[in-house]
């Protein structure tokens, strides 16, 4: 008769070893007792000691395999099952494939089970930080598994959590893994470890993940078996949440659909911007974006060339704009015509258009007043001055007035301390900035117009100057 | 309005994303930090830390960046008109919750989506950049999945394929019909496109240039999408030939079939009536006959008349109850495909058939040894001491699965 006992650390190796030998010596299954551990005692005597190192004995790669899966497992019987097999194989060499053969069909389940418990291992291990000395941040965990698996285990976490040193404790075994090397010791009982932060947060999210209009109880345990829940932080939150389940449920079903906050239908409301002159006019014409469009005829589109380098942008239709349905023809667009015809720019190469496109009026008696648009307005109609922008893509914009300087530039400021100047829309296209011609003709005193006149045809040519710059 | 703390966003970008089914982790590259220079491992089969009570896995961080939408789709919590709390994580956040959450052994990494705010391309362009500081700046190995917007800009989601392990590009229902009618602002052309686009993407990262090198790894765990059963009309036929259209166009590593559960403040477009979450469950079965049985749509679905499958048995025992002239099937001299036809047997258990009949003739004791399901598989085989004589022929037989009658009740 024969005793062996395996090591508690390096069983595998030990058993492998001690199979070799014995099985070199011809020595049959029965007459070999197995024990893990420390030695049992010696009931019946006369135990003899191991035969020498044998040779080397050839076995299947499926053996191999089957053995490192199965040292590692609970049951007392493994190592005499495992030798009672690698017994057999000498005679039998395909007993392996067997897949029903009962004593294959016995290792096979040990050696699920703990391929599974090494699995959950992986799964289910969670660590809490530690104060840490050094660079690397330290964490810790206590983990009890079914079987004998924290050795076998190991390498997946070093493999895993390099960057960072560990301890995973367990009731058999403690993993180290310090400054990348892996080492063992004996095993311990639950240490107190410290809180950490972050479990909170993980609480949170194990709660929140959770729909509770489909309750699969028995689908979580098969697969989160209870033997684990006690180390499990955001277990002891399982009850809580089947309890409430089927009431949160319920209200979610019963709750009337309620009305869309405030902002949705603005948000829904946006068009999309069109990409085509006649999708323009279109979307153009049906716009209710303020109120303006009660009262105007109808909405003035931009006028010219798709492809002008030059976008000029004017503060609104005029009464005379409303009733045509063009920019720039009234008094003010006619001034504007002169001056720039004598500035040499080339108003029907540029694309001419206005900051809103409604006309705003108080009427008074037979005759239309123009209001100035409000900043309401003006930013309602900021959207389609964009897609105007995203249609033309022009060089250069000569924003006429401080309506269009404002809506362009998003730069309020008076007008009279900025003209001359070129500025930029956000996406970085220059704005030029003058005065808009309805200015000139408001001016009393002739004097100053004709010098105010003089002025903007300056700023005229400055503009037809800068786009005949390639 | 008061900042939000962490805590509470993640309560309500966590509770917005536990609507997409998927959490898949695995099939991507090998990877480890053994070397200490970095965080993280993957490759092989994917680790399911955690369950929730609905029975589903915990294996990713599933949030979303923000719960702010600007689309109005009727089935979403997200939608515009919905009046959900509304939060939005910073880029850092979702960087330092996925590596902390990771260190602790919680997830296998970040399953990342997102609202749409702004504009498609702005949001992608936030995604991308929280997978690219992962995975660059904190050498992280872990897993990513990204939801990718199908409107962004193809420059980007080329960059996320290659922080990414996983792209995915919900479809979202089972006909355009019913995407034009329930999510008026997606274009399911889009979508297509863009699926098109990633595996063309894909497969190109696999052809070595003239020199022999290899461009860079694109998604390695290739691309999944979701389709909502339940919240439309549509038959399980029409849901499960667009799912083959899907598996062979673009080449998808998984459909994942969403039954549409009642979401708080729901649309009043749809109704609040849940389907049975046994279609969905049905639906992944015929979908794994789809791909790994050797079963053809017409076959699984031809089985019931209105199109839709049996929710009392499974496809595959629906399948030969209706044909019951290819049975009994015998064990031992049956060709493999014709295995995998007789239910209660998987693929595991036919390829233990098969190796094991090279050495000795099968009996019935054998079989339950192996993993069979024999209460289902019995009246379809025969064995050298089995036979289920006139039982395969009995009208009874499809009672013998289903759940019993229920009495109807009075009220």
């Amino acid at each position: 008769m024969h005793a062996v006992t395996l090591p508690l650390q390096g069983t595998d190796h030990g058993f492998r070893d001690a199979a070799r030998r014995l099985i070199g010596a011809a020595v049959a299954p029965d007459q070999v007792s197995w024990h893990h551990g420390s030695a049992a005692p010696d009931l019946f005597g006369g135990s003899q000691a191991l035969p020498a190192t044998g040779a080397p004995i050839n076995v299947p790669r499926a053996f191999v395999e089957l053995m490192n899966a199965v040292v590692w497992h609970s049951d007392p019987e493994r190592f005499a099952r495992l030798y009672a097999l690698l017994w057999r194989l000498r005679d039998t060499p395909g007993a392996l494939q067997d897949r029903a053969d009962p004593a294959m069909a016995r290792l096979r389940k040990l050696e699920k089970e703990v391929r599974r418990d090494k699995h959950k291992m992986t799964a289910f291990v969670r660590f809490r930080e530690l104060d840490a000395d050094g660079p690397r941040r330290a964490f810790a965990a206590w983990f009890e598994p079914t079987h004998f698996i924290t050795e076998p285990t190991a390498p997946f976490f070093a493999r895993r959590f390099g960057d960072m040193d560990w301890i995973i404790q367990t009731p058999h075994l403690t993993a180290h893994f310090e400054n990348g090397t892996l080492r063992f010791s004996d095993g311990a009982p639950k240490p107190p470890l410290p809180d950490d932060a972050t479990e909170d947060l993980w609480r949170t999210y194990f709660t929140n993940i959770f729909n509770p209009a489909r309750l699969k109880v028995k689908a979580m345990q098969s697969e989160m078996p209870k033997k684990y829940w006690k180390n499990l932080p955001e277990a002891d939150l399982i009850p809580g949440l089947i309890a409430n389940a089927q009431s949160r449920a319920r209200a979610m079903q019963d709750a009337a659909p309620t009305l869309p906050p405030v902002f949705s239908d603005r948000i829904l409301s946006r068009p999309k911007p069109p990409d085509t002159r006649p999708e323009l006019h279109r979307q153009l014409s049906a716009c209710t974006r303020c109120p303006l469009h009660a009262d105007a005829t109808q909405a003035v589109p931009g006028e010219g060339p798709l492809d002008a380098p030059l976008m000029i942008v004017g503060e609104q239709p005029g009464d005379e704009e409303d009733l045509t349905g063009r920019p720039f023809t009234g008094p003010a667009g006619q001034l504007f015509d002169r001056i720039a015809r004598e500035a040499g720019l080339d108003r029907s190469a540029a694309y001419v258009t206005n900051a809103v496109k409604h006309f705003k009026f108080t009427p008074r008696g037979k005759r239309r007043i123009h209001q100035r648009p409000n900043n309401d307005e003006v930013q309602a109609c900021r959207w389609w001055l964009d897609a105007e922008r995203a249609l033309i893509e022009p060089r250069l914009i000569l924003a006429l007035g401080a309506t269009a300087a404002g809506t362009l530039t998003g730069n309020g400021k008076a007008i009279t301390t900025r003209r001359g100047t070129v500025e930029a829309t956000t996406d970085g296209t220059p704005v030029f900035l003058t005065v808009h011609p309805s200015y000139l003709l408001r001016l009393p005193d002739a004097a100053l117009r004709a010098q105010e006149t003089a002025r903007f045809r300056e700023d005229l040519r400055t503009v037809a100057a800068m786009i005949a710059a390639p | 309005m008061t900042q939000r703390t962490l805590q509470e966003k993640l309560a309500i970008l966590s509770d917005a994303a536990k609507y997409d089914a998927s959490c898949a982790s695995s099939g991507t590259d090998r990877r480890n930090s053994r070397d200490g220079s970095g965080l993280g491992s993957s490759g092989g089969s994917g680790i399911c830390h955690a369950y929730t009570p609905d029975g589903r896995c915990i294996s990713l961080l599933k949030i979303l960046m923000t719960n702010f939408c600007i689309f109005d789709c009727a089935y979403c919590v997200n939608r515009v008109s919905s009046n959900v709390e509304r939060a939005r994580f910073t880029p850092e956040e979702v960087v330092s919750l996925t590596l902390e959450f990771y260190r602790r052994n919680y997830i296998e990494g970040l399953f990342l989506s997102s609202g749409i705010i702004r504009s498609p391309d702005v949001t992608m362009a936030d995604m991308v950049r929280i997978a690219r500081t992962l995975r660059i700046e904190h050498n992280f190995r872990g897993y990513i999945h990204l939801k990718t917007i199908p409107d962004a800009d193809p420059d980007l989601i080329a960059e996320a394929g290659l922080h990414a392990d996983r792209l995915s590009i919900n479809v979202e229902l089972p006909t355009d019909a019913a995407v034009k009618s329930f999510a008026p602002e997606k274009n399911p052309e889009g979508i297509r496109r863009a699926m098109a686009d990633v595996r063309l993407r894909k497969d190109a990262s696999k052809e070595r240039s003239h020199t022999g090198k290899r461009p860079p790894r694109f998604a390695p765990a290739g691309q999944s999408t979701q389709m909502i059963v339940g919240a439309d009309g549509s038959t399980d036929a029409t849901v499960l030939g667009q799912t083959t259209r899907l598996y062979s166009s673009y080449k998808l590593k998984r459909v994942y079939y969403s039954a549409f559960s009642p979401i708080p403040d729901s649309s009043s477009k749809l109704p609040l009536i849940r389907p049975p979450l046994a279609r969905e469950h049905r639906l992944y079965q015929a979908d794994w006959l789809l791909r790994f049985y050797g079963f053809d749509v017409a076959e699984i679905t031809g089985a019931t008349t209105d199109g839709n499958l049996d929710l009392d048995i499974d496809p595959k025992l629906a399948w030969a109850l209706a044909n019951r002239h290819h049975f009994p099937v015998d064990v031992n001299r049956a060709a493999r495909e014709m295995l995998l036809r007789v239910p209660g047997f998987g693929t595991k258990t036919v390829a233990r058939i098969l190796t094991t009949r090279r050495h000795r003739t099968l009996r019935h004791g054998d079989l339950q040894r192996m993993g069979a399901s024999l209460k289902k598989a019995r009246p379809f085989i025969t064995l050298v001491d089995w036979s289920p004589g006139a039982v395969l022929d009995s009208a009874g037989l499809r009672a013998r699965f289903a759940p019993p009658p229920e009495q109807l009740s009075l009220f």
